[in-house]
């Protein structure tokens, strides 16, 4: 199978503060990885520097995303090559509807991928069948991107995005927190509707019942600003039953 | 000599000149102006009021005055060919000062007096006694200033129980070709129960400095209705100095827009008095700047009976060394229990730059009130643009969709569904950068 994404001694710091300290990862196309770790052991650093956010400054290492130099490519050329955050905190755009919004975001990709711009038929039909896969009320769609929604919505909202834009690699910043067991189940849902046999997933997670719902086949440990075990799903129920503490334990020494 | 003094002496010399033309109603108040004038001067540096914008400097400038009336020609289909779809409009122009009648315009209703204020002052001189220059004779400097020269300008009157649905759209545009100081003044009067819009449209594309005063004196009778659209769209060498002076008396409405998409030096002064209970206004503002462009609102919401509701919203968008001024004023008289009156203000400074003078007050005398107010000055949400630029929405576009939003809300209180429409699309176009100056009448093109 290809490699996907490639990361290879990563480093990264905010605000001169080193917070990843040489992460090695690769996914190959198809496979779902879930990185788990507790708090503060740099997994959302991970996402944010994936998705090229500017708070955060990459000090050494590589990133290689379908053969290509990730680190190279502005935010928007990755959204376009494929790469999706669902950001643990989605942000609130007051006066912008979603509907523009994601027409923007889809001609935006059209114009970077060399196509014709969506007719208005086309887009509101996709529009229709990608709400239909979250549940997303029709009535949301034509509010301002996620103003005053509750935490549920807001996370439907974001794996409604990711249909709407079909990643290749997507990643799941903490998407089932603030969700009540209800919501969990359509988010999961929606996200296993969307697998497809070439694309990957990097869940990142503190608890086992996300992966209940979405099975990955890699589970890695993140602590410390580095993976520090990897092994298959049965990692995620001993990481259940016991807690992070022995893997820091067996990190100090 | 000062600027004043320069101005008090062409008004001693020329008042013959001045008054021959004009209907002794104009003509009646000069007097009392110029003393008032007289007295105040040009605002000074050290006026609280005028801190943030140099009036007395814009007064430098060698203007010519038509104060002998010279015909101006001009011929208003080569520079407007209104055909905005969907919005109906019975059109007029002022001409630097001077009315004109649109060609091929409807009839109003009967009883609706459009026509140039000279004019009408003349003709039904015992109409307009008991409002003209009542609101503006307390006004400021600039307002005295206006008074004394003020030739001509706009009346629209309104008699009881009349409606007109269409918009009146007044076109108004600077001429010359030489340096140019005109003063225009409408009077508006709405009767009871009667209902109206009106659409001005400011223009100066002039390649000599220009400036303008302009004084509007709004009388809205009980339960009368009056949607007010200001849209100006002037170049970096006009100077607008706009003062609206607004009563309203019980159960009336007045729903006002003043929109600054493109000018030079701007001050806008808006004093609403609600006088009868029940009286409702709500008053928007909305500037975008670039270069460096000036803009200056300042409001003044007086409460002086109860029961009355106010909604204020003034936005600025500011880029490049653009500088803005918002100063308005909630005043909760005395009597003035059971008000409702909420302000809102926000700016955007898009460079370091571009400058914010924001001054919301509220001062209260009342104690049986609901009031609130907020301001604030920033920058674009950065979490916003990036959430943006991850769904592959490029960092320009994204910061257009962010403006553009802000901007909308103020557009979405405009009440005619077509106007609407159009100035969405002139602040997306100003937003883009394709409106930089004025081409004409752009809601006409």
């Amino acid at each position: 199978m290809e490699n996907l994404l490639e990361i290879k001694n990563l480093h990264a710091t905010i605000d001169g503060k080193e917070i990843l300290k040489g992460i090695n990862l690769t996914v190959k196309a198809g496979e779902v990885h879930a990185i788990m770790g507790p708090n503060g052991s740099g997994k959302s650093t991970l996402s944010n520097v994936l998705v090229g956010h500017p708070a955060y400054t990459v000090t050494e290492g590589e990133v290689y995303y379908k053969g290509k130099n990730l680190l190279e490519l502005s935010p928007e050329d990755r959204s376009h090559e494929g790469l999706f955050l669902s950001f643990q905190y989605p942000v609130e755009i007051p006066g912008v509807s979603i509907t523009n919004f994601m027409r923007a975001a889809i001609n935006a990709k059209r114009q970077y991928l060399e196509q014709e711009p969506m007719n208005a038929t086309e887009f509101l039909k996709m529009m229709r069948e990608k709400r239909a896969l979250v549940n997303l009320d029709s009535k949301l769609a034509n509010r301002s991107v996620n103003e005053g929604f509750s935490g549920g919505e807001k996370k439907r909202n974001e794996i409604f995005q990711m249909a709407m834009l079909e990643p290749t690699l997507s990643i799941l910043d903490e998407t089932d927190s603030g969700l009540d067991i209800d919501a969990l189940r359509i988010v999961a849902e929606g996200v296993n509707k969307l697998k497809r046999e070439d694309t990957s997933s990097l869940v990142i997670t503190h608890y086992q019942r996300l992966l209940d719902y979405i099975k990955p086949d890699i589970v890695h440990v993140l602590y410390n600003g580095k993976i520090v075990k990897s092994a298959g799903p049965e990692l995620v129920m001993e990481l259940e039953e016991r807690g992070y503490d022995w893997i820091k334990n067996e990190n100090q020494q | 000599m000062s600027h004043e003094q320069e101005y008090i002496e062409i008004f001693g010399q020329n008042r013959a000149l001045i008054e021959k033309p004009c209907a002794a109603l104009l003509n009646a108040a000069r007097a009392g102006a110029a003393d008032r004038f007289a007295a105040m001067g040009f605002p000074g540096a050290k006026s609280e009021d005028w801190l943030h914008s140099n009036v007395a400097k814009r007064f430098a400038t060698d203007y010519g005055m038509n104060l002998g009336r010279v015909e101006v020609k001009a011929d208003m289909h080569t520079i407007f060919t209104c055909d905005v779809p969907n919005l109906k409009t019975r059109q007029a122009y002022i001409v630097n000062d001077t009315f004109k009648d649109g060609e091929n315009s409807k009839e109003l209703p009967e009883g609706v007096i459009l026509a140039g204020l000279n004019e009408a002052a003349e003709k039904f001189p015992t109409l307009l006694q008991p409002y003209y220059n009542t609101l503006a004779s307390e006004g400021d400097n600039i307002a005295q200033f206006n008074t004394m020269f003020a030739q001509d300008g706009v009346l629209l009157y309104i008699p009881r129980n009349t409606i007109i649905e269409e918009t009146i759209q007044i076109v108004a545009l600077l001429q010359a070709n030489v340096e140019m100081l005109s003063n225009r003044r409408l009077l508006i009067i709405l009767e009871e129960n009667s209902k109206a819009s009106l659409l001005i449209c400011d223009h100066s594309s002039m390649e000599k400095q220009t400036l303008s005063t302009q004084v509007m004196e709004i009388f809205l009778a009980r339960g009368a209705d009056l949607d007010l659209y200001e849209l100006e769209e002037t170049a970096h060498n006009n100077c607008r100095l706009g003062h609206v002076y607004v009563r309203q008396m019980a159960d009336s409405r007045f729903n006002h827009s003043n929109i600054t998409l493109t000018n030079g030096f701007t001050r806008n002064y808006l004093n609403v008095s609600l006088e009868g209970r029940g009286a409702e206004a709500n008053v928007n503002g909305l500037a975008i700047g670039d270069k460096s462009q000036h803009i200056d609102n300042h409001t003044l919401v007086d409460h002086k009976t109860g029961n009355c509701t106010s909604n204020e919203l003034y936005k600025y968008i500011l880029d490049e060394q653009s500088t803005g001024v918002f100063a308005g004023k909630m005043l909760i008289r005395p009597d003035a229990q059971q008000t409702v009156s909420q302000q809102t203000n926000r700016n955007l400074c898009l460079t370091s730059d571009a400058h914010m003078y924001a001054q919301p007050q509220l001062e209260i005398y009342a104690d049986d009130v609901k009031c609130s107010h907020g301001s604030t000055v920033g920058q674009l949400d950065e979490n916003a643009l990036f959430y943006m630029q991850q769904r592959g929405i490029p960092a320009d576009e994204a910061r257009h969709l962010l403006m553009y939003a802000f901007a909308g809300e103020v557009i979405d209180n405009i009440k005619i569904e077509a106007l609407r429409d159009r100035l969405h699309m002139l602040v997306e176009k100003r937003l883009r950068g394709d409106l930089n100056h004025c081409k004409g009448c752009a809601l006409c093109k």
